[in-house]
């Protein structure tokens, strides 16, 4: 069986695409990987929902301050410049448009870039915490998983079977085995990993996939 | 406006809590700015058939230790005695964590309620409440399970939901320092969801690291004036 992406890897080329002087808050989960990540050179500003925007990177689990820390309850590293303010301003800023990248884990994702991460069967208490807010108000929405489930069924989607966190909302998918952007006309194949064809992560899809001109093999 | 705020206990200030009270729990979800000895105070106190709005359900003690070394007491605490009928939040259980929290446990008994609201719509909701608003319309959960039930409106070409404020009758919040004015400042990200829960309840009961006299608080980062905060616990961390 040819090799996917680990987490890091993804998360080094999700972090590609962090421009300098962004604003980016990175969901719940493997998101949080690529506050360690930044592409030399460029500062941008980590927003956490819980009201913090400009930490640092992940800090030490020993020296844990728990008045620091993301909105996935990892301790974070203080920078120059941050600030931190209340629930309701941090939501102000999130669906005012302020901030303007999210990184967002999934479920599933439609054709049409409906987003389904937050309530799964057998699991009906789970809650959408910030992400229905996130994905409804950032100027752009990223996903960041894994390209199939544990059982090896197709996470893109026709249409998502999980209940939605924002219907239309993606922008880019990034997994362990591709980089698909969202758009009008559908879902185009920008990029595979290392050694994979388009045929063969189609087959692993269940949305049709469109196989851009230019497509390449991911580099970091 | 009450002259003495200051409270030598949680437990009495926490002691007129009354069966079937709407009580609102600051912090974000885990150790950092939750009031934690103010609900355990309430855990003990017994008042029953609560709803409780708070971003997080709680994870109870024994998950907690996922979190913090040794664990700590959360909203969790509250469901041992059955004393919550509802929870209204964003968060009731974290995905990530197995399904044995005290509100998942009981949920799917059908001994809990729960109202799942959007995380900043649960925000503003609570400033509405807190500013004397009717509601609002957000384009939060359009297209989603949270629309039913709701009315929608299209302003500017976009569609919105309208979602109606809440208040409480109790908060029990947390802030770094008081002063015994009830002027509060916080501490990091333990800011979260205790400013706007502290305007939102007729009765707001704050637990600080510390008490300070009127003055030792510069006016210009105070971020919850006086008026808002009924009474004050000093219960150093």
């Amino acid at each position: 069986m040819k090799a996917r992406l680990d987490e890091q890897t993804i998360a080094l080329r999700v972090a590609k695409e962090f421009e300098d002087g962004m604003g980016i808050n990175l969901g719940y989960g493997m998101p949080g990987l690529c506050a360690n990540l930044i592409p030399e050179g460029r500062t941008v500003y980590f927003h956490g929902e819980n009201g913090v925007l400009g930490y640092g990177a992940l800090g030490e689990d020993k020296q844990k301050d728990y008045e620091l820390i993301n909105a996935s309850d990892q301790p974070v590293t203080p920078m120059p410049g941050m600030c931190f303010f209340d629930s309701a301003m941090s939501f102000d800023m999130i669906r005012g448009g302020h901030i303007d990248l999210v990184v967002l884990g999934a479920y599933q994702v439609s054709q049409t870039g409906d987003l389904a991460n937050w309530g799964r069967p057998g699991r009906p208490a789970t809650g959408m915490g910030g992400g229905m807010d996130l994905a409804a108000g950032c100027k752009s929405v990223i996903v960041m998983m894994l390209h199939n489930t544990k059982d090896g069924a197709a996470r893109i989607v026709k249409q998502c079977s999980f209940p939605l966190t924002a219907k239309n909302c993606v922008d880019k998918i990034f997994t362990n085995l591709a980089v698909i952007d969202v758009t009008p006309k559908g879902l185009i194949l920008k990029e595979v990993a290392p050694g994979w064809t388009a045929e063969e992560v189609q087959s692993l899809t269940e949305a049709p996939l469109i196989i851009a001109d230019d497509l390449k093999e991911i580099e970091l | 406006m009450a002259m003495n705020k200051v409270f030598s206990s949680c437990d009495d200030a926490v002691a007129d809590i009354f069966d079937g009270a709407v009580i609102m729990i600051g912090g974000f979800g885990s150790y950092g700015g939750l009031p934690i000895s103010l609900i355990v105070a309430l855990a003990k106190q017994g008042a029953r058939n609560l709803t409780i709005i708070a971003n997080q359900g709680g994870v109870g003690l024994e998950l907690s230790k996922k979190i913090k070394p040794g664990g700590y007491q959360d909203i969790g605490a509250l469901y041992a005695k059955g004393q919550v009928k509802k929870f209204i939040g964003s968060v009731p259980a974290l995905g990530g964590m197995p399904p044995t929290s005290p509100i998942e446990t009981l949920h799917r008994e059908g001994k809990v309620e729960i109202e799942m609201v959007p995380q900043g719509t649960l925000a503003e909701r609570i400033r509405a409440g807190a500013g004397g608003l009717g509601g609002f319309y957000t384009p939060t959960g359009v297209g989603t399970p949270v629309e039913i039930g709701k009315e929608k409106k299209v302003i500017n070409g976009k569609e919105y939901l309208l979602e109606l404020p809440l208040t409480a009758d109790f908060a029990l919040i947390k802030a770094h320092k008081a002063d015994t004015l009830g002027n509060l400042v916080y501490r990091g990200t333990a800011r979260c969801f205790n400013p706007v829960m502290a305007m939102a309840a007729k009765t707001t009961i704050v637990e600080v690291d510390e008490l300070v006299q009127p003055g030792e608080l510069d006016p210009e980062v105070i971020v919850t004036p006086h008026p808002f905060v009924s009474r004050i616990v000093e219960v150093p961390r």
